[in-house]
């Protein structure tokens, strides 16, 4: 059954025949080698205890998380801003657009838990409505920009060559320009809808996705299972997409989340310069609004903005716990 | 036994620098190898021996030269043309941590060749991997696990089963046991010789290590900074070396029996020449003990020295090794 139990013995001594038929003789050593475990000399009916159980990656990952305390806590704030922003009109039903105190009103008021803005409507309403614009803005930007930086990284570090100096030019030209400023010449021509926020925000965003997407290609494009894949027949997009990619893939997640991150400061940032959709809620929107009476009542721009905060450290920490749990070596030992 | 598998005609593989500077890493290397053989190369680090064999699998585009599998002529074809003969030669790579993707599942990787060339097998696909598991001595169950649940060793087994899965006539194997401990070396080379005598298949055998080459090969050729220096059948090479840098090598292999002191042992000094600019004339003269004016000064022509020994040295013959082995 296993020629390998039948030469292990054997020393580089060219003498030595194969054996391939000889029958399995008795482990040798009382704790067999690693070399013996997935091919027991017997095959017997069940997996003996010391062969490893195939593995789940998934389930893996969600171990190495779960041990990461500051990740779960990211984790819970995400999931807690997530409910209060797609639940909260539920629990919460005070429109955001109208008045419902005196302008200004201090928080813990009668009326308003978190006070009034400067036209009298309710911080806390706005702030749940506003998260709705924000966190979607936030990621479909964070998802556009991600795409169009995987594509464009992959396939300079694939190709290589002109390929890679062309699409590099390009990736420099959008480095160099200063990215808010490009944001808001865009949503300045155009009309500031939310489509136009997030496209802004997400061709600005992309050209680090891609340097961090090339240089992760170009380095496992020299691994030897990528030669094995080719000489297997894979072609070009095979390659790239199902065997280069896959690995490349935890520092792009990680990428991702901090894109999340950033879309959602640049949509408060246009938001508060007032270039951001006036009609709808957002957090930078509201910020933006108050800005002015910000000496005078500080709990206008206060509470949106630890919104932000928030949302911005969790993703922060939910990135940083999906790095390490991907990192193989942080795994197991 | 005649029949001759893989023609390899003056193959060159140059790489150009971004300086406009070109490494020669194969200038110019020519061998036959007949079905069923297996043709070693040895040579050091640097020599080329794992470039010829990335150009062998067309992992490396040939700059000159031929090099033909049977009757087809693979150095010129690309795209689908060359895919559709690639599951005939099939190769083992050195390093059995990088050359196994870590997210497939073994089963997957052993498949992969055959979903990707579309190749069926009587009895289907599934069959035919557990069937691949078995003759590299791994547990038909073990297709579920991931490559890092198994040893180096297994790992190898597991690239040497994928290498299989296509029914290839031609493995290039690329220093197969220089990852791997001596004792799981002697396992993976006597699994190779047993596979290569039922499933009748030829070798070309990169290795640094002459013990491991003369185990396995029928004909060993000695590669430096990227030319054959000498070749000829395996009994012959280490009965009657004639190249001095062949000599340096079979002296720094190491065996059991090794009664020399290191002091008397033959040796060079200094590194091999870069291959960006290579000596105009023998390549080996800066280092070799011999090298008189015409070696600096004239290319050595590769003479025959009969029953399929050939020396590219100007002294061949005529020289006498500081071997005790071969002096005799």
């Amino acid at each position: 059954m296993s020629p390998a139990e039948a030469t292990r013995r054997s020393s580089v001594a060219p003498a030595v025949p194969a054996r391939p038929d000889a029958p399995a003789p008795e482990r040798p050593e009382a704790a067999p080698p690693a070399e013996a475990r997935a091919a027991p000399p017997a095959a017997p009916p069940e997996a003996p205890a010391d062969t490893p159980r195939p593995s789940n990656p998934a389930k893996e990952f969600v171990q190495v998380f779960l041990r990461n305390g500051t990740a779960v806590i990211g984790f819970v704030l995400l999931v807690l801003i997530a409910v209060m922003t797609f639940a909260g009109p539920a629990i919460y039903p005070v429109d955001p657009y109208t008045m419902v105190d005196l302008p200004f009103a201090e928080p813990f008021g009668p009326y308003a838990p978190l006070g009034t803005d400067y036209l009298g409507r309710d911080i806390l309403a706005g702030i749940i409505e506003g998260g709705r614009a924000t966190l979607t803005v936030g990621v479909t930007a964070a998802v556009l920009s991600v795409v169009i930086g995987i594509l464009v990284g992959a396939l300079a570090g694939y190709f290589g060559g002109w390929m890679d100096r062309s699409l590099m030019k390009v990736t420099e030209f959008f480095q160099i320009l200063p990215a808010l400023m490009l944001a808001m010449v865009l949503v300045t021509i155009f009309t500031a809808s939310l489509t136009t926020i997030t496209l802004a925000i997400g061709i600005v965003a992309w050209p680090q996705v891609a340097r961090l997407a090339r240089a992760e290609v170009m380095r496992i494009r020299k691994m030897d299972y990528v030669a094995a894949a080719t000489t297997a027949g894979a072609r070009d997009a095979y390659l790239i997409f199902r065997v280069i990619l896959p690995g490349a893939m935890p520092p792009l997640v990680v990428a991702a989340g901090l894109a999340v991150g950033t879309a959602i400061l640049f949509e408060a940032g246009l938001s508060f310069l007032g270039l951001g959709d006036p009609n709808t809620m957002s957090w930078g929107l509201i910020i933006g609004q108050n800005r002015n009476y910000l000496l005078d009542a500080w709990w206008t721009v206060t509470f949106p903005g630890l919104a932000i905060f928030l949302t911005v450290l969790g993703i922060s920490l939910v990135g940083d716990g999906i790095n390490d749990a991907l990192n193989p070596k942080l795994r197991r030992r | 036994m005649t029949e001759t598998l893989l023609s390899v005609e003056d193959l060159k593989v140059h790489f150009p620098l971004a300086s406009g500077d070109v490494v020669h890493a194969v200038d110019g290397v020519t061998f036959d190898v007949a079905r069923g053989a297996c043709f070693g190369i040895v040579g050091e680090s640097g020599s080329g021996k794992s470039t010829v064999a990335r150009a062998l699998m067309r992992l490396e585009d040939p700059t000159e030269g031929r090099i033909t599998l049977g009757t087809d002529e693979i150095s010129s074809l690309s795209g689908d043309r060359l895919r559709a003969l690639r599951h005939r030669f099939q190769m083992i790579f050195q390093d059995p941590y990088s050359s196994l993707n870590p997210r497939l599942r073994a089963g997957q990787a052993v498949r992969e060749p055959l979903d990707l060339m579309g190749l069926d097998i009587k009895g289907g696909r599934e069959q035919w991997v557990r069937q691949c598991f078995a003759d590299v001595g791994l547990h038909p169950d073990s297709t579920r696990l991931f490559p890092h649940q198994f040893s180096g060793g297994q790992r190898q087994r597991l690239s040497i089963a994928r290498a299989l899965a296509t029914q290839p006539s031609l493995i290039v194997c690329d220093e197969p046991v220089s990852a791997l401990d001596v004792a799981i070396q002697a396992q993976i080379l006597n699994l190779l010789r047993r596979i290569q005598r039922e499933k009748f298949l030829t070798f070309v055998f990169i290795s640094h290590d002459l013990a491991v080459v003369q185990n396995i090969c029928t004909e060993v050729a000695v590669m430096y900074l990227g030319e054959f220096v000498e070749r000829a059948p395996t009994g012959q090479l280490y009965a009657a070396a004639k190249h001095p840098y062949t000599w340096s090598l079979m002296a720094a292999a190491l065996t059991p029996e090794n009664s020399r002191r290191a002091g008397e042992r033959f040796t060079i000094t200094g590194e091999p020449p870069s291959p960006i600019d290579p000596p105009k004339g023998c390549r080996f003269a800066g280092r070799c003990p011999f090298a008189t004016d015409t070696c600096v000064a004239e290319k050595p022509a590769i003479r025959d020295f009969g029953g399929g020994h050939t020396v590219a040295c100007h002294y061949a013959g005529e020289l006498t090794p500081p071997l005790e082995e071969l002096a005799a």
